[in-house]
């Protein structure tokens, strides 16, 4: 068990740590998750919020913060049904009046998955996964699909033409196309119509101080925080703990990463 | 420079032009009311979701866009490469290309979800996005083709011709490597992906827009009872055989690759064995109306100088092309994106399913008005300026003309 908590250095993933520790962990088993790992997130979720600090609208958005979130999987009851619960109250999408079920908005979904062979099974949160070489922002004509200093990706709404072509280039299935024109919508969190949104990590809660809310409402399955900060709870949690990238292969570095997947 | 024998003159005012005018504007009047339609309503009236999301009207939009830069072959074939065959048709070529691409992205832009804002995609350019890079080519290929066809009419500009032809050449092969790489570069769906797709659309543009410039010189010449050899037409033929050809060799590549790769299989299959549409698309528009009955039509010796079978293979190697950018864009989309490889997924969000797509008719009306704004432009064009030829009969061109 001690292997669990040997730091893995960072940009150089140590594989025979990492296979170690899987098998560990799979001959353990429950005994294992269920007691350190699940108690050191569980600590550190405690402490939720201390990490995002108020940011002024004067004051410059800079990339010496890397925001990012780490999703336990087992510790989510519910695959992550109330994270994006969360997200629909907080951005107000996913009941478009017109549009047909495949036409629907979806920041966030949870997705289950089923290994082929070994039918292991588990579900876990899915959305944007604000990658440090993002190809939305890549492929987008314009720059609308933009990925702000502190690592946050999302589309200006102000020059987004409506292409689509991020949508083509998104490898997570993040992103979400307005097909109709909306009322009632959150003050917070226009939704234009003919343009195209994804999560943007409650960039609106962030710079005020404030968790996404999404990590607001599974408080004992995620961390958010400064990735760069190797003080972080996040990071200390990654470090300890590792953290798992969906397509890791296509090296896009994720800002959102997971355990137990 | 074309020969000296070539004389070139405008359509006449008969009651056919206006027939044409009129045909074509109320085509493109039904593709406007679309376009507003859609505008007003969003695009929850079409058919394309937040899983297929490029659709019938980029099927259409690229398929012109395609077919214009090969329009321009033509012309190029005789400036570049020198064929005197080939150079009376120059001045048509550039004008097919132009009318072509007009047409496209008049489609292109007017799908997209904020069309209000075309003057942003011309004043905000992502450098690394390939999409930006072909704003940039179209734009210049207008402006080349335009210059391209001034040195051809213009006596005094005649030694900037070769040069035109040449840049106009070089352009509209970087444009067809950009339109194909729009989808190459697409790194994460598994039936695009490839550094192949920008030859195989330089292949298909070859193709795509001799089928169409047949059609257009053969159409024009017989309303306005202008003469057409048949060394003209069996020139155009067998070239357009060798397109085909190589569209069929770069698919059958790119497709014996694909089924190489493990990660593909699940696509492969998808689209050539268990797609449905697509598969029927594919086995049936795209290589058998599309390729091997036009080969047959342009090589059975029985037809050999018989126009109606050179026509019925260009409009057959016309819906080929229709049905291969349906198969490469829909069906590509359709084929769910690979979250977790080697495990099954599912979700609320179609996860791990075949998406469905059918177009609306409002997708359809856009797509058409974009063909009618093609031909309304050639139609005019060749109303008011000098592009066609008064005579391509076999005399007119002579020994001259190898």
């Amino acid at each position: 068990m001690s292997d669990r908590l040997q730091p893995v250095t960072a940009g150089h993933p140590n594989q025979v740590d990492t296979y170690r520790r899987r098998f560990m962990a799979g001959i353990t088993g429950a005994a294992a998750m269920a007691t350190l790992a699940p108690g050191i997130i569980l600590r550190e979720a405690g402490a939720a919020g201390v990490d995002v600090t108020p940011r002024s609208p004067e004051q410059p958005v800079t990339s010496t913060v890397r925001w990012g979130m780490l999703i336990d999987v087992e510790r989510l009851s519910d695959g992550g049904e109330a994270m994006v619960a969360a997200c629909r109250n907080e951005h107000g999408w996913g009941d478009d009046p017109e549009a047909s079920p495949a036409q629907q908005a979806q920041w966030i979904r949870t997705v289950k998955v089923t290994d082929k062979l070994t039918q292991h099974s588990f579900t876990l949160p899915v959305m944007c996964q604000h990658c440090e070489k993002p190809p939305c922002v890549d492929v987008c004509p314009t720059g609308a699909s933009m990925k702000r200093a502190d690592g946050i990706v999302q589309v200006n709404k102000h020059i987004c033409i409506g292409c689509r072509y991020c949508m083509m280039a998104c490898p997570y299935k993040a992103r979400s196309f307005v097909h109709e024109p909306l009322t009632d919508q959150r003050p917070h969190s226009p939704r234009g119509m003919g343009t195209v949104e994804s999560c943007n990590l409650c960039v609106h809660r962030i710079d005020a101080g404030q968790l996404p809310a999404c990590a607001e409402a599974a408080p004992h399955a995620v961390i958010f925080g400064d990735l760069n900060d190797p003080d972080s709870r996040i990071s200390q949690a990654v470090r300890e703990l590792g953290g798992t990238q969906i397509r890791a292969d296509l090296a896009l570095n994720t800002g959102v990463r997971y355990l137990n997947i | 420079m074309s020969n000296k024998a070539i004389v070139y003159r405008e359509v006449g005012e008969g009651s056919g032009f206006f027939l044409l005018l009129a045909l074509f504007g109320a085509i493109m009047a039904v593709g406007a009311l679309a376009f507003f339609h859609m505008e007003h309503e969003g695009h929850h009236v079409t058919g394309m979701n937040n899983q297929v999301v490029w659709g019938l009207p980029h099927v259409f939009a690229i398929f012109l866009i395609v077919a214009a830069s090969g329009a321009l072959n033509v012309g190029s074939i005789g400036t570049v490469f020198r064929k005197p065959l080939y150079q009376p048709m120059g001045r048509l070529s550039a004008l097919v290309a132009i009318a072509l691409l007009l047409g496209g992205l008049a489609v292109l832009v007017l799908d997209l979800g904020r069309p209000d804002r075309l003057i942003v995609a011309m004043t905000h350019y992502n450098f690394r996005s390939i999409f930006a890079w072909n704003i940039i080519l179209y734009n210049g290929f207008l402006a080349l083709a335009g210059l391209y066809i001034w040195t051809m009419m213009d006596r005094k500009l005649k030694a900037l011709y070769p040069y035109a032809g040449f840049a106009a050449f070089s352009w509209r092969l970087i444009l067809t490597m950009g339109t194909g790489s729009i989808f190459g570069f697409l790194v994460v769906r598994q039936f695009y992906d490839s550094a192949i797709m920008a030859p195989l659309f330089i292949a298909m543009s070859f193709a795509l827009g001799l089928a169409v410039f047949i059609l257009v010189l053969y159409a024009s010449f017989a309303f306005t009872g202008r003469p057409l050899g048949d060394r003209v037409l069996n020139r155009l033929r067998y070239l357009l055989a060798v397109f085909i050809g190589a569209v069929l060799f770069l698919e059958l590549m790119r497709h014996l690759a694909g089924l190489y790769v493990a990660r593909r299989h699940g696509v492969e299959q998808f689209i050539l064995s268990d797609g449905g549409i697509y598969t029927q698309l594919f086995w049936v528009g795209q290589v058998f109306l599309g390729a091997l009955v036009p080969l047959s039509l342009i090589f059975c010796r029985r037809l050999a100088g018989n126009h109606l079978s050179l026509l019925v293979a260009c409009v057959l190697v016309i819906l080929g092309g229709f049905a291969q950018l349906y198969v490469i864009l829909i069906g590509g989309q359709a084929y769910p994106l690979e979250l977790f490889p080697n495990a099954t997924v599912e979700s609320r969000f179609f996860d791990g399913r075949i998406s469905d797509y059918v177009p609306s008719v409002w997708e359809l009306m856009l797509g058409l008005g974009g063909v009618a704004l093609s031909l309304l432009v050639v139609t005019i064009g060749v109303r008011i300026l000098r592009f066609l030829p008064v005579s391509l009969s076999d005399e007119v061109l002579g020994s001259d003309h190898p």
